[in-house]
């Protein structure tokens, strides 16, 4: 897919848990339509950079060139009212982002994630993979040009995830910006236009996953493997 | 705001038990306390052995006609009698657990207490098997049999001063029957003055005459002292009892004002540590506060819906009260100002509760773990603990809200001391609490 302008673009970002640097200046653009993958071992850094784009955390250094307002989050946990149906939890979210027509939004939302059929269930009896989407579906219901997304297929069975990654890829097919963190590389190889690799806070990699495959260099591994070879070689 | 607002309604409106709680709990509460206060506790059942049976219950001091059976009624009343036929009977009811207590009173009482040589004695037995029901039950007897001591000694007293006062003065006084003439001292006083007038000054029978005139004298000088002293026995102690801290509100108005107290203090704690940590455990807090809602305006919004739900449920329960104790309606303004200071006192604390807390169920059983030594504390009466630890519980009561929430309902409820000072109190209890909530709000996501 080709990338057109700029919709993201994170410099130079720092943040310090005490003494412990979670992240030392990492920086990331991303244009509309663009699936960026944000991918490293445990404790890398991903969830901290995505809440700073997200605008949970504030950055200690570094500046972002979107606001938060702007930005689709969705946790890596599911933030969904369980009480509530599918279609309240949409209207509560609608109307706090002060969408023009709460009730129009709504609707869209339920087309797009393909829930009508369950808009009146309570969200607590649905299954992970349609709280899953519900959960992205508020992410979206601003309409913003950038949706981040933290693990967003963790717990998910191999059907569900499939069907996660076909309605986040018509999302981008849309033009919306998707930028997400992940433990599983094949998805960030399958799905990635963008990968970044982070390890111990310090971005090591920015580039498309076959790009990180030819700086490996090394013939009949496959992505996973190129992946673990890339960190051994860069201390990590 | 709104919108979160109308989303934890909806939320309540969708947990049937806690709903249930909220609402049933106050009424349970207020027809307990009602019943409770309306009905007084039960009469202790006594077994009675009445030696006076088939006798005449009235004795006859000094020619005062007292009936014993008009005194012991007023005991009677106070216990819920068994009648048995012999003392060992009721001794046996006692031993058996049938009754709480025996009463025997003796044939011979009304001859003891009129012959005056010895005292009328009635026996007493307790059933310790319950030490409360036995203290109340020895109370009662004791309280009793004492009132009809003070009672018959006044009357005795009343007699004896009768009687003095004729040894005095003189006059007619009957007797078995028989009238009699009592000279008294003040006249053989004026007949011994004419005799001495009659004898030859200087002579002996003069000189002793005047010995007899002079004791006479100062008999009846002091015997005008016996008023005085005959009140004394009659009543030796008298209590004159003035309360110089706190209110005059009676024990049933105060216990409306507490059960009104802690069912607030439940409610809002609950709910507002509850809604609080529910953000947190459904994960939406992190996506509330990215811009959508201020952390400022999140504790305002669970504050005020915990404090609007916790008022609207007690004013229903103090209606519900009002049907056992008689509360003053005109006061209802003065009511709704102290639930409300109270309620957003107990939220702010129940809102920094919900901030250190991780989920719903951490928090409701910190609320539910801090509500309890709370009140507690607070009704720890002074003089029941050591100087040092009564001050050391004062000052933990005044950094928590139900002390001064008690304060506050026993005030608008009963006219019960100043309103403002407790209402200050919480109000600045608020403004702490809350902003304690503001802060673990920084750790919350």
């Amino acid at each position: 897919m080709e990338t057109s302008t700029v919709t993201l673009e994170a410099r130079e970002l720092v943040k310090r848990y005490g003494d412990r640097a979670a992240l030392r200046g990492v920086s990331l653009s991303a244009g509309a339509g663009e699936l960026v993958a944000v991918i490293g071992p445990n404790g890398a850094g991903k969830t901290t950079l995505l809440s700073i784009l997200a605008g949970i955390q504030q950055p200690d250094e570094g500046d972002i060139t979107v606001l938060p307002e702007e930005v689709g989050w969705v946790p890596q946990q599911a933030a969904l009212y369980g009480k509530l149906t599918v279609r309240e939890n949409l209207a509560l979210f609608a109307r706090l982002e002060r969408a023009p027509d709460p009730r129009a939004r709504v609707e869209r939302m339920l087309e797009l994630t393909d829930l009508r059929d369950r808009a009146d269930d309570q969200v607590g009896t649905l299954s992970g993979g349609n709280r899953q989407r519900v959960n992205i579906a508020i992410g979206l219901v601003a309409e913003p040009e950038v949706l981040l997304l933290d693990e967003p297929s963790a717990a998910l069975d191999p059907r569900q995830r499939a069907r996660l990654w076909e309605f986040i890829l018509r999302l981008a097919g849309e033009g919306t910006t998707v930028i997400y963190a992940t433990h599983n590389v094949q998805e960030a190889d399958r799905y990635a236009n963008q990968l970044i690799v982070l390890a111990d806070g310090e971005r090591l990699f920015d580039g498309s996953p076959r790009e990180l495959e030819q700086e490996v260099g090394t013939t009949g591994l496959d992505f996973e493997e190129a992946f673990v070879e890339f960190l051994h070689r860069r201390g990590h | 705001m709104r919108w979160l607002f109308l989303k934890d309604l909806r939320i309540l409106s969708r947990s049937p038990l806690l709903v249930a709680l909220l609402v049933l709990y106050p009424i349970v509460i207020a027809v307990l306390i009602g019943f409770a206060l309306s009905r007084g506790p039960d009469k202790p059942e006594v077994a009675l052995y009445n030696g006076l049976e088939g006798q005449t219950t009235v004795v006859e001091l000094g020619g005062e006609r007292i009936d014993l059976a008009e005194q012991g009624q007023r005991l009677f009343d106070a216990i819920d009698p068994v009648r048995v036929d012999s003392r060992a009977e009721a001794i046996q009811k006692v031993r058996d657990g049938d009754v709480l207590g025996a009463l025997v009173i003796p044939d011979d009482l009304a001859t003891n207490i009129q012959s005056s040589l010895e005292p009328g004695t009635v026996e007493v037995f307790f059933n310790a098997e319950d030490p409360a029901k036995r203290q109340y039950v020895e109370n009662t007897i004791k309280a009793q049999v004492q009132t009809a001591n003070a009672a018959l000694t006044k009357r005795v007293a009343k007699e004896a001063l009768q009687l003095l006062d004729l040894i005095s003065t003189g006059g007619e006084y009957s007797f078995l029957g028989q009238d009699f003439d009592v000279l008294g001292l003040q006249r053989a006083e004026t007949i011994l003055e004419q005799a001495r007038e009659e004898l030859p000054a200087g002579s002996a029978e003069r000189a002793e005459l005047d010995r007899v005139i002079t004791f006479g004298k100062l008999a009846r000088e002091n015997l005008s002292f016996s008023d005085d002293v005959l009140a004394v026995v009659g009543e030796p102690i008298h209590v004159k009892a003035t309360a110089l801290d706190g209110g005059t509100t009676s024990l049933t108005s105060f216990a409306v004002a507490l059960a009104v107290a802690v069912s607030l203090m439940f409610i809002t704690l609950l709910l507002a540590a509850g809604t609080l940590a529910l953000e947190r455990e459904e994960n939406a807090f992190s996506r509330l506060v990215r811009g959508l809602v201020s952390k400022t305006g999140l504790l305002v919004e669970k504050g005020g819906l915990a404090a609007a739900c916790s008022v609207l449920v007690c004013l229903v329960m103090m209606a519900g009260l009002g049907l056992f104790v008689d509360l003053d309606w005109s006061r209802v303004p003065l009511w709704l100002a102290a639930l409300s200071l109270g309620a957003l006192a107990f939220a702010a604390l129940g809102l920094a509760i919900g901030g250190l807390t991780r989920d719903v169920r951490a928090a409701s059983l910190l609320a539910f773990m801090l509500c309890l030594p709370l009140a507690f504390l607070a009704l720890v009466p002074s003089g029941a603990v050591a100087p040092l630890l009564y001050d050391l519980i004062r000052a933990i009561s005044s950094v928590f809200p139900f002390r001064p929430t008690l304060d506050a309902l026993d005030a608008a409820l009963n006219d019960a001391g100043d309103l403002g000072g407790p209402l200050l109190h919480l109000a600045g209890l608020t403004i702490a609490f809350g902003l304690l909530g503001r802060l673990a709000l920084r750790r919350f996501a």
